[in-house]
């Protein structure tokens, strides 16, 4: 109940890092779809491109974030802020969710329903918008939101290298030895994850065909 | 061998198609004749779905030339090309996600056909294979594999095309289903009078369907016959076709063109 008391009390606090938690999971699973989606796409057609482009993500993903975070942190334009930097390695864990289910929604649509749509005509771009993406949208959002759940958790590590967050709560309780401090971080952080979980997934349901 | 049209519909000329060190198609010449339904008959791996996806450019050949209306397929924008070509399939391929109504309508509407224009195009068509209005509403997974296949056809229709292809179109239906469909198929030919290309590896179909078999073995024409001749045929394959699937064939041929 300590935690309860530490949460209302430094409740602007909590609600500050709370946003700062959200700006950068949102951003960066923005970036990880305008990147990722695309990619699966491409790789999907393009069956030489498909190996190298997840075994790319799949190495990244590999890369301990605590290692890449510090890795990053030189890098000059994205050193000067840490938000940025931390936007940019929870962007790269994010892909490959996101590339993969893409890549598997597309290659999921029935063969006969593309050769029947090549065969009546479609152009690559009807047949991409009209039928694959439909038919593949929730297969794609569900890469998402695994890239979602994944990130809320990654971003508390943000805090390590001052890009702000609900880490910061962590870290902080960790240096003070203090439960409380460490709780006020990761109970909000647990609750973003499972109502990040629920919300794509209640549009992964509006949006499945029939 | 066969009747040599002065201007034909579809014409192979010369037709190869290689694929990893296979030769799918070997030296292939035919025509079809306008209004005419052509059989393509031959067993898994002949070649006649190869044949058949040359003509909408889904396949295009090694060497030799396809010409529809005359016209290599790289003397025309091949996507205009199948717009006029309707294309049947034995997985029919409906779009799972679209309406009965937005499936048969589909080709109209890249054509830019108004709703109105559509909506009576797809009523009317649904009359023209035999199903109830009421079915355009609905989605392809509440169809049975008949409707599915009924609502194939018209999709294919829509958009009055001159051309016809029919892969295997009927073979995953059961024989009931199979055996209407293919009544209706000879009533709605007699109406529409487009010019087919049927794919079966189906004897009786065949005789049932065509105005003239192509019997293809091995990547190879064997013999273009009509299905009188087909049953009298002293032609190794032909024959061994014949007596593959028995007594009875005499009657079944041309029951429908008779």
């Amino acid at each position: 109940m300590n935690v309860i008391r530490f949460l209302l009390q430094n409740h602007t606090q909590v609600l500050e890092l709370t946003m700062e938690h959200l700006w950068l999971v949102g951003l960066s699973t923005a970036f990880a779809m305008l990147i990722g989606i695309p990619l699966g796409i491409i790789i999907a057609h393009r069956p030489s491109w498909n190996r190298p482009v997840l075994a790319s993500a799949n190495i990244i993903q590999t890369i301990p974030s605590l290692a890449l975070f510090g890795f990053l942190l030189p890098v000059p334009w994205l050193g000067a802020r840490s938000d940025r930097l931390a936007i940019l390695a929870l962007t790269l864990y994010a892909l490959l969710p996101i590339i993969r289910n893409t890549y598997a929604g597309i290659r999921g649509v029935d063969a006969a329903v593309i050769e029947a749509g090549k065969g009546m005509g479609l152009t690559e771009s009807q047949l991409l918008f009209q039928v694959e993406l439909p038919l593949a949208v929730s297969v794609i959002l569900s890469g998402v939101r695994i890239a979602v759940v994944i990130s809320v958790g990654l971003a508390t590590i943000a805090a390590a290298i001052g890009a702000g967050g609900l880490g910061e709560f962590i870290f902080r309780g960790l240096a003070m030895v203090d439960d409380r401090v460490i709780l006020a971080g990761a109970i909000p952080a647990a609750i973003l994850a499972l109502l990040a979980d629920f919300g794509v997934g209640w549009l992964e349901r509006r949006l499945r065909p029939r | 061998m066969h009747a040599i049209d002065a201007n034909p519909v579809i014409e192979f000329r010369d037709v190869s198609y290689r694929v990893q060190g296979t030769d799918v198609l070997r030296g292939l010449s035919l025509q079809v004749a306008k209004g005419e339904t052509l059989v393509l008959l031959g067993r898994s791996g002949s070649g006649k779905t190869t044949t058949l996806k040359m003509v909408n450019g889904l396949v295009s050949p090694t060497s030799g030339a396809v010409l529809v209306n005359g016209a290599t397929h790289t003397d025309v924008d091949v996507i205009r090309l199948r717009r006029g070509i309707g294309y049947v399939i034995q997985e029919v391929g409906l779009f799972p996600h679209f309406t009965v109504s937005r499936n048969i309508g589909v080709v109209p509407k890249i054509e830019g056909w108004n709703d109105a224009r559509i909506q009576a195009r797809v009523q009317e068509l649904l009359q023209l294979v035999g199903l109830s209005p009421e079915i355009a509403s609905r989605y392809p997974h509440q169809l049975s594999g008949g409707q599915r296949q009924r609502v194939g056809v018209a999709r294919a229709l829509a958009a009055d095309p001159a051309i016809l292809l029919m892969d295997e179109p009927f073979g995953a239906l059961d024989p009931l289903t199979r055996d209407e469909l293919q009544r209706e198929f000879l009533s709605l030919q007699r109406r529409v009078n487009k010019t087919v290309v049927f794919v079966t590896h189906d004897l009786r179909e065949a005789l049932r369907l065509g105005s003239r078999i192509a019997l293809m073995e091995a990547g190879k024409l064997v013999t273009v016959l009509s299905p009188h001749e087909f049953v009298k045929s002293d032609d190794p394959w032909a024959s061994a076709y014949v007596r593959a699937f028995g007594d009875g064939l005499e009657s079944a041929a041309n029951r429908g063109t008779s």
